[in-house]
């Protein structure tokens, strides 16, 4: 078997570009993920070193190293970065990479626009930061300082910061709109003989319910944001009173994007994380249809919600109660999720090498996320927590511990796969434990200063808040810097190790472990064949 | 070795400090209105629901994870496909539960909740209008005792405070020079709207939080059930000064705050009464007027934070002409800035009076570098006359 597909890889050898030319003009799926990872890996600590700016400024009470101004920048501009810059991309990397090996297909479907979908992202990255280096240089005065949120009329009395976020989110949402249209042609159109719907990989489904997310939403997103900037430069009245327009209106069209977001940065994660447990439990996944259809009820869900984000804006009373009835909706499906991950595990064998450690502690995590999103949709409750670090330390239990570390699981995952050898899996563990227990340590004390009624978004606090900040600080601290242990892994795994086998884990299942690893540059020249 | 025993001592240290000043709190402050009182209820049921979710999922799962290991030699058990009948059940059972907790024992208490929270009119005995600006809060009282009462609150906590060159007082950033004050045990209707961005009214021993729309009026409503000083904080992204509007209600009993009314409509009536002023008495109340409300800003020193906020030292408008040849005054001149605003500075005609005006443009062009030529000296008559 690897002696074929060694020669197989050998055949092929030739016949792409190699040097910088392979990398900028490639339409191979595996290159273009392959950038797609790095692009969002560096991005990810671009976007986390600026949160450990803000953490250390709220190290302790009083102005120490920034001014309000710059506080303000870094919040907003860390927030697009993450979101936007970090765990999208990563989504998408995999979806490249994976997408095609899972389904048996040779390519993308449409690789050419698939180059063109990642060379839109450095661009845009650059659009977004620029504002804060021209900054330092004293040109202009910086990024947005606005939130991620754009909300208007702070948005349209701020600098031409806003301006760049705006260009820079019409470059990601195209970006992500290409992306899409590629994964959905891509999973209809070529699958390997046999392969149903029914039977396809369950990141597959996480992924193509994504993709139709995005169709859906990011048009509304550039819609809002082009709004905005007539407001701001042409004289538009849309977001303004006095020109007979409504500040909310925005916020409205902004969560109808917004919080499918939520579900777009969360499907593909949902897809991986139950092929990861059931090749740890050794045993196949339970309810792969219950799965399928909870993913599908998230995603119309998805779409009817988003009111809650701005439950303290004023809506009649109809509107709150079903903006809250349908949010509480939500943990129907999710809690058919869970049970079947769970289920999966249960009665198993199960083996604990790193990715399985990072899906069991995400379940955990994103657990403590899922129920505090539930006690959210509470109109009455929400007004206390609305805006308060109870919602940071929420939503950082669903991005960072749902996001991020259900990235992680799938990047130990498949790194073996993608790059022929195996990771160092006692330092793959330690990543584990030192960014679960620090996470903790940073997010567990904000839902406290949450509740005793710090807002957030503030540079700086009263006294009484002063020693949880502190502690979260620390814990911030540690996982950033041990996020650096994280980059190591990987550039050590690139660079040689443990020769990875095809199959790499005992009870992996699916396509993608029928090839060699790494897999040939061109995968599946010859077609497999689902039974 | 010396320097590991130097760190545990320090860390020791640091650790008896921090629970010597421990000031944790775990939940919701201390609910003084029926609405914060509902809302802890509220909140403490759902996490007790939550958290009983959250804990039996765990124990299955560590039960699992414990018991069902490759290391220990457990074999997968493959999961034979129920019956049709045996999956209906076990489908709809669940559902039934979550449909329980969802839409039952937490959906209907959240309805009665929602209902009581919008509901601002019921029984309500006085209204007054809150507005938001960057960065303070507006009060006005429009009926009752305290009719036509109406203030500005700012921040009182100093600036080397902040920039920690003072030490900080004990309610640090969330004190203002003028409090709300509120009579104990009556409904109070609160209209909110803004003047420029939106923030967001928030005390939070009140549970009552709601965005201040500019151009748009909001309603909510307070009761507050005990004497004593309630703080909190703007809580809706407003720009640089954020962080630093709070609020403060001092609620009294109903005799010491038809008491309180009385002085304050004495006081205000005071302050309208314009009168011409020497110009050491208008810059002595403008430097009080400047540092309070413009110095956030345009600086202490008048440099401003160029390009946002222009610098006053050497400005055009600070030092240019007022008042055209027939006494009227010119448009763009510094008194119509100050009184209608431009772009981000925001018109301050109605947050202050025609003397607070006057003493604190005459402080602009007499101090912070400045020197004017002509029109040194703006009398409150003239702004009494401006506005009309």
């Amino acid at each position: 078997m690897s002696t074929t597909t060694v020669a197989h890889h050998d055949e092929h050898h030739d016949d792409h570009p190699t040097g910088i030319m392979r990398w900028l003009t490639t339409t191979n799926h595996k290159d273009i993920g392959t950038m797609y990872l790095t692009f969002s890996l560096v991005m990810f600590l671009v976007g986390g070193s600026m949160i450990l700016g803000i953490r250390a400024e709220l190290f302790k009470p009083g102005l120490q190293l920034m001014n309000p101004e710059f506080f303000n920048q870094l919040i907003g501009v860390h927030a697009l970065i993450m979101i936007f810059a970090a765990l999208m991309p990563a989504a998408t990397g995999f979806a490249n990479w994976m997408l095609p090996l899972q389904i048996g297909a040779p390519d993308m479907a449409l690789p050419r626009l698939n180059n063109w979908g990642f060379w839109i992202l450095p661009p845009s990255a650059i659009l977004l930061t620029l504002p804060f280096t021209l900054a330092l240089f004293g040109v202009g005065d910086g990024a947005l300082a606005t939130g991620w949120t754009f909300y208007p009329p702070l948005s349209v009395q701020g600098g031409i910061g806003v301006d760049f976020a705006i260009f820079a989110v019409h470059l990601l949402g195209i970006s992500s709109v290409l992306g899409s249209i590629n994964i959905i042609v891509t999973i209809y159109n070529m699958r390997a003989p046999g392969m149903t719907l029914m039977k396809m990989p369950m990141f597959a489904w996480g992924w193509l319910i994504t993709a139709f997310l995005l169709i859906a939403t990011i048009p509304v997103l550039a819609g809002a944001v082009t709004m905005l900037l007539t407001d701001r430069h042409f004289g538009t009245h849309f977001f303004d009173a006095a020109g007979g327009g409504d500040p909310i209106m925005f916020q409205h069209l902004f969560w109808f994007f917004g919080h499918p977001e939520v579900y777009i940065l969360l499907l593909p994660v949902w897809g991986f994380i139950p092929q990861i447990l059931q090749t740890f439990s050794r045993k196949p996944m339970y309810g792969y249809k219950a799965q399928v259809y909870s993913l599908w009820s998230i995603g119309a869900l998805a779409v009817v919600v988003w009111a809650h984000h701005f439950f303290t804006a004023g809506m009649p009373v109809p509107a709150l109660l079903y903006f809250m009835y349908s949010t509480m909706a939500i943990s129907l499906p999710l809690a058919v999720l869970f049970y079947c991950w769970i289920r999966t595990m249960w009665k198993g064998s199960m083996s604990f090498e790193t990715p399985m450690l990072f899906t069991v502690g995400w379940i955990i995590l994103f657990g403590i996320g899922g129920l505090t999103g539930l006690v959210l949709a509470d109109v009455a409750a929400d007004a206390q927590y609305h805006n308060s670090y109870f919602v940071v330390a929420h939503f950082h239990y669903t991005l960072f511990a749902g996001g991020i570390m259900g990235i992680m699981a799938g990047v130990y995952y498949w790194l073996p796969k993608m790059t022929g050898h195996m990771y160092n899996e006692k330092l793959g563990k330690t990543h584990f434990w030192l960014t679960a227990i620090s996470f903790n340590v940073t997010f567990i004390p904000q839902f406290f200063v949450g509740l005793a009624g710090m807002p957030r978004r503030i540079p700086d606090y009263a006294l009484q808040f002063a020693e949880f900040n502190m502690i979260s600080t620390v814990g911030a601290f540690v996982l950033g810097l041990s996020q650096l242990l994280f980059v190591y892994i990987i550039i050590s795994c690139v660079k040689g190790g443990k020769k990875a086998t095809d199959r790499v884990w005992e009870g992996a299942q699916g396509l993608e472990w029928t090839l060699s690893s790494p897999p040939p540059y061109h995968s599946f020249t010859e077609q497999p064949v689902v039974k | 070795m010396q320097g590991m025993k130097k760190f545990g001592v320090g860390a020791v240290a640091l650790f008896l400090s921090l629970s010597a000043r421990a000031d944790y709190t775990w939940n919701f402050p201390e609910p003084v209105t029926p609405m914060a009182l509902d809302t802890l209820h509220v909140h403490n049921k759902f996490m007790l629901i939550t958290a009983v979710i959250f804990v039996a999922v765990l124990a299955i799962m560590i039960y699992s994870i414990v018991t069902h290991r490759h290391s220990k030699g457990h074999k997968p058990v493959a999961d034979k496909a129920p019956s049709t009948a045996v999956e209906i059940f076990w489908t709809l059972i669940p559902f039934a539960i979550l449909l329980l907790i969802d839409f039952v024992i937490m959906g209907i208490p959240a309805y009665h909740s929602v209902v009581m929270m919008e509901d601002t009119r019921d029984q309500s005995t006085m209204v007054i209008k809150i507005t938001g600006s960057q960065w303070r809060w507006q009060y006005e009282y429009l009926d009752g005792d305290a009719k036509g009462i109406k203030f500005v609150s700012n921040l009182a906590t100093t600036n080397d405070q902040m920039h920690n060159e003072a030490d900080k007082g004990e309610h640090y950033l969330l004190e203002v020079d003028n409090p709300l004050v509120l009579p104990v045990g009556e409904k109070v209707r609160i209209l909110m709207t803004a003047s420029d961005v939106l923030h967001n009214w928030w005390v939070p021993q009140f549970g009552s939080s709601r965005v201040a729309v500019p151009g748009f009026i909001r309603e909510t409503w307070v009761q507050v059930e005990k004497e004593g000083v309630y703080r909190g904080q703007c809580k809706e992204l407003c720009g640089k000064g954020h962080g630093y509007m709070p609020v403060v209600v001092n609620a009294v009993s109903k005799q010491e705050f038809a008491q309180w009314a009385t002085k304050k409509q004495g006081e205000q009536q005071a302050a309208n009464d314009v009168k011409e002023m020497t110009k050491d008495e208008l810059l002595a109340q403008g430097k009080v007027v400047y540092e309070k409300n413009c110095a956030v800003c345009h600086q202490v020193t008048g440099a401003g934070l160029p390009p946002a906020f222009p610098a006053l030292t050497g400005s055009k408008i600070a030092t240019g002409p007022i008042f055209g040849a027939d006494g009227k005054y010119q448009k763009d001149s510094h008194l119509d800035r100050v009184l209608n605003g431009k772009g981000v500075m925001p018109p301050w005609k109605s947050t202050l009076n025609d003397t607070e005006i006057a003493a604190v443009i005459t402080y602009e062009r007499n101090a912070l570098g400045n020197t004017a030529a002509v029109d040194g000296l703006v009398q409150p008559t003239q702004v009494k006359a401006a506005r009309e």
